[in-house]
């Protein structure tokens, strides 16, 4: 048996090489594309004046939740700046938000279309697991081959680990919507797409957006392991520090990632459940909205009411 | 005279008369023939199994067959309920009907359209348009304010935001619901969203209203509250409705006709007395033992023919033999077309013979307690004890039709299909005359008017 081997890796390299051979044109499209996206959104957050920039992540932080968010969020943002760390920070955050947006553009639509066809769901789902259980660094290796070193097969990779939650949860949350509910709009003849739109959607959201945080964590932590890779930012400086064995280097670049981490997830998982944050200058304003709304159909009501009594002269109970 | 306040009349028994009075032709609003639906691997085959006699136990191994030749008529403005308990088929059959399932075999036709086979988009053209629906757990879209709920039909339909606005507010207030518009569904009972899930079916305007279990998750008294309303509504509207529940009680109060199912198979098509009174099979008399009767059955339904009943024209002699045959104190009188004038007691049309006059009209007497065909049992009770004679029903005209006596009332309450018969007693009593001599009273005169002045029922 010693001599025995199944050549797979050598398959996978051939057909690495093919694609690298043939389709230059659209990797470097891609490359194109990605660098463009990443260095301009790199460019614009570390080009606006610090303050601005901390000013409106605060400013995110108490729309979504709440007042002390906001300066939980100014402290660790004047944090990062404080340990020497802004630009790097930006350009991770940078990556992880074009990487989150590329996936969720991506497994949103593959989400609802497993959700709606058994056959894609039965295909999606090994594909999926294999997505996720792989480990991450392996996708660098054909990465660099396509794009060489540096943010594109970073983001590339990142894209690739950071999907699979999205597509699950959106077809979680598509097919958990009460069936009843689909059926009452079946049954007064919605179309599949109006039936998609206005209640699939609306319905499935919380869980969806549970699925984009989940992206966008992952895309995080990916976006560091993207740092050996050549991609700029708190990862290429942990590899840095691993590389040298630097330890005070190590832990503020990995306090960085973990302080863009916190404020990440808290902003997308308030997005996903805005009820649950009274406080939020969202959340206000929508109760100040209401508030009106009831006032003015109050008026009417009792407006109405005085028309009924005079004209009949006696008041019918509303239930 | 109807009922007093307190009592409660039932509505659905006028409904129910509408079909019939007049002679009126009814019209077809829906019509299911030789339905059947297989779920599984190869329903094609099943059916034929199934329509070659096989049971459904036999055809298991091709697909579960939820509904086997199954064939009915619902008319135009009358409540149509499938009654059956879960596993029945009732819920395939009502989703059968606007195309939700497809048709395994056998043809639908709603208002002249067959839906069988039709294309989905021809199918959403007829939900839009022709059948609205009513859901066991409401299906309301909980991110949308009520008013939108219920304009969510209209929408569909492309109707304009305004009128869309003015048509919900309209139906939200002939539910009862006025000034709830803008609240989220969350914020309502269940008794009241479900009334919202009535409003949109009814904003959708169609002839065919698919109600599916509608009242089956709410609690007992908003239930019964619930079915009232439904008839009062449907009273006014007069719509087309398809009902499914599991609760005979409730059948029995809404359906015009009842549909009873059992394991796929309709097992008899009937109105409320006809499935109390003439169960097809023992299945359905089983069921039928847990009905509270006095709810379902009318005065109609177990009355008898009048008697003692004179004529007004006829004089005081004639109305004495009647009552003396009847073993009656008093007798109803009737004028032209039997209609009821009042009672005559016999002590007055014996004054009336010893005066020697001829026409009994100067002694007729109001009679105290009438009521009319329609009248369930339930109301029946309390005339019936304040009523000297045996109570008088009387129809819309104010004719005499029929009486109820005390025993008969009881009799109807018991299970049996004799229940509604004529009562004739075992053993008419022995004359008072024979009583008299064998007594051997002396003063037999005042000992028989005595005595008559009871009631000898």
């Amino acid at each position: 048996m010693d001599g025995f081997r199944i050549p797979l890796g050598e398959w996978v390299k051939t057909g690495v090489d093919w694609i690298k051979d043939n389709l230059e044109g659209l990797l470097d499209f891609i490359a194109f594309i990605v660098r463009f996206l990443v260095d301009g959104l790199t460019d614009i957050l570390t080009g606006t004046p610090l303050v601005v920039v901390i000013i409106i992540a605060a400013l995110i932080a108490w729309a979504v939740r709440s007042i002390w968010m906001a300066i939980g969020t100014a402290v660790s943002f004047l944090l990062i700046l404080s340990m020497g760390l802004w630009v790097a920070a930006m350009q991770t955050l940078a990556l992880v938000i074009v990487a989150a947006l590329v996936a969720v553009i991506i497994a949103i639509p593959l989400g609802i279309w497993s959700a709606r066809n058994d056959t894609v769901r039965m295909i999606l789902k090994p594909v999926l697991d294999f997505m996720q259980t792989m480990p991450a660094f392996v996708y660098l290796i054909p990465a660099i081959v396509f794009f060489s070193i540096g943010v594109v097969p970073g983001l590339v990779a990142t894209v690739i680990f950071a999907l699979p939650p999205g597509v699950r949860m959106t077809e979680l949350g598509i097919r958990g919507v009460d069936s009843e509910t689909v059926e009452a709009g079946h049954a007064f003849g919605a179309t599949p797409g109006q039936i998609l739109r206005g209640i699939q959607l609306p319905l499935a959201m919380p869980t969806i957006m549970a699925g984009i945080n989940q992206v966008i964590m992952l895309a995080l932590s990916m976006a560091v392991i993207a740092g050996m890779a050549g991609a700029d930012g708190l990862g290429k400086l942990v590899v840095e520090a691993i590389s040298t064995v630097n330890i005070g280097k190590g832990v503020e670049a990995g306090l960085g990632v973990v302080l863009l981490a916190v404020f990440l997830d808290r902003v997308t998982a308030a997005l996903g459940t805005p009820g649950d944050y009274p406080s939020s200058l969202l959340g206000m304003l929508s109760r100040r909205r209401a508030a009106q709304r009831v006032e003015k159909t109050d008026a009417e009501a009792a407006q109405a009411d005085t028309a009924k009594l005079s004209a009949s002269g006696q008041r019918r109970a509303v239930l | 005279m109807r009922t007093s306040p307190g009592r409660k009349s039932k509505p659905a028994s006028e409904t129910r008369t509408i079909g019939g009075r007049g002679g009126n032709v009814t019209e077809t609003a829906l019509e299911a023939r030789h339905l059947f639906k297989v779920f599984g691997r190869n329903p094609k085959q099943a059916v034929q199994k199934l329509k070659s006699g096989a049971s459904r136990t036999d055809v298991q191994d091709a697909g579960t067959a939820a509904v086997i030749d199954a064939s009915f008529t619902v008319n135009k403005g009358e409540i149509f309920v499938i009654m059956g308990l879960s596993g029945s088929g009732k819920s395939t059959i009502i989703r059968m009907l606007n195309g939700l399932h497809d048709i395994t075999d056998g043809s639908v036709v709603v208002g002249g359209d067959e839906i069988a086979g039709v294309p989905a988009s021809r199918l959403r053209e007829i939900r839009r348009d022709n059948v609205s629906m009513v859901f066991q757990h409401f299906a309301l879209l909980p991110h949308r304010t009520v008013a939108d709920n219920v304009a969510y039909p209209l929408e569909l339909k492309g109707v304009s935001k305004a009128e869309r606005r003015a048509k919900a507010n309209e139906v939200l207030a002939m539910v009862g619901l006025d000034g709830w518009g803008d609240k989220l569904p969350s914020e309502l009972s269940g008794g009241m969203q479900q009334r919202v899930g009535i409003a949109r079916a009814l904003a959708a305007d169609t002839e065919i209203l698919l109600m599916d279990e509608a009242f089956s998750a709410l609690d007992p008294l908003i239930r019964r509250e619930m079915q009232e309303q439904l008839v009062e509504l449907q009273e006014k509207l007069q719509k087309t409705i398809v009902f499914i529940t599991h609760d005979l009680n409730e059948a029995m109060f809404l359906g015009d006709r009842i549909a009873v199912m059992r394991d796929g198979r309709i097992v008899q098509i009937g109105t409320p007395e006809d499935i109390l009174t003439d169960p097809a099979n023992d299945y359905v008399e089983q069921f039928v033992q847990d009905v509270d009767r006095a709810r379902v059955l009318t005065a109609s339904n177990v009355m008898e023919r009048p008697r003692p009943v004179v004529a007004e024209s006829a004089g005081p002699r004639t109305a004495l033999r009647q009552m003396r045959d009847a073993y009656m104190s008093a007798a109803y009188v009737t004028g032209k077309d039997r209609k009821l004038l009042g009672m005559v007691t016999d002590r007055d049309a014996v004054k009336l013979v010893r005066k020697g006059e001829a026409a009994l009209g100067s002694v007729i007497k109001p009679v105290p307690q009438s009521v009319s065909e329609d009248e369930v049992l339930m109301n029946l009770f309390v005339p019936a004890v304040e009523s000297p004679l045996p109570l008088a029903v009387v129809d819309a005209e104010g004719r005499l039709t029929g009486v109820i006596p005390r025993i008969t009332l009881l009799a109807a309450l018991g299970p049996g299909p004799n229940a509604t018969e004529e009562i004739t007693l075992p053993m008419p009593p022995v004359p008072q005359a024979e009583i008299d001599a064998v007594l051997g009273e002396a003063d037999a005169a005042t000992g028989e008017a005595a005595a008559t002045e009871e009631e000898v029922r």
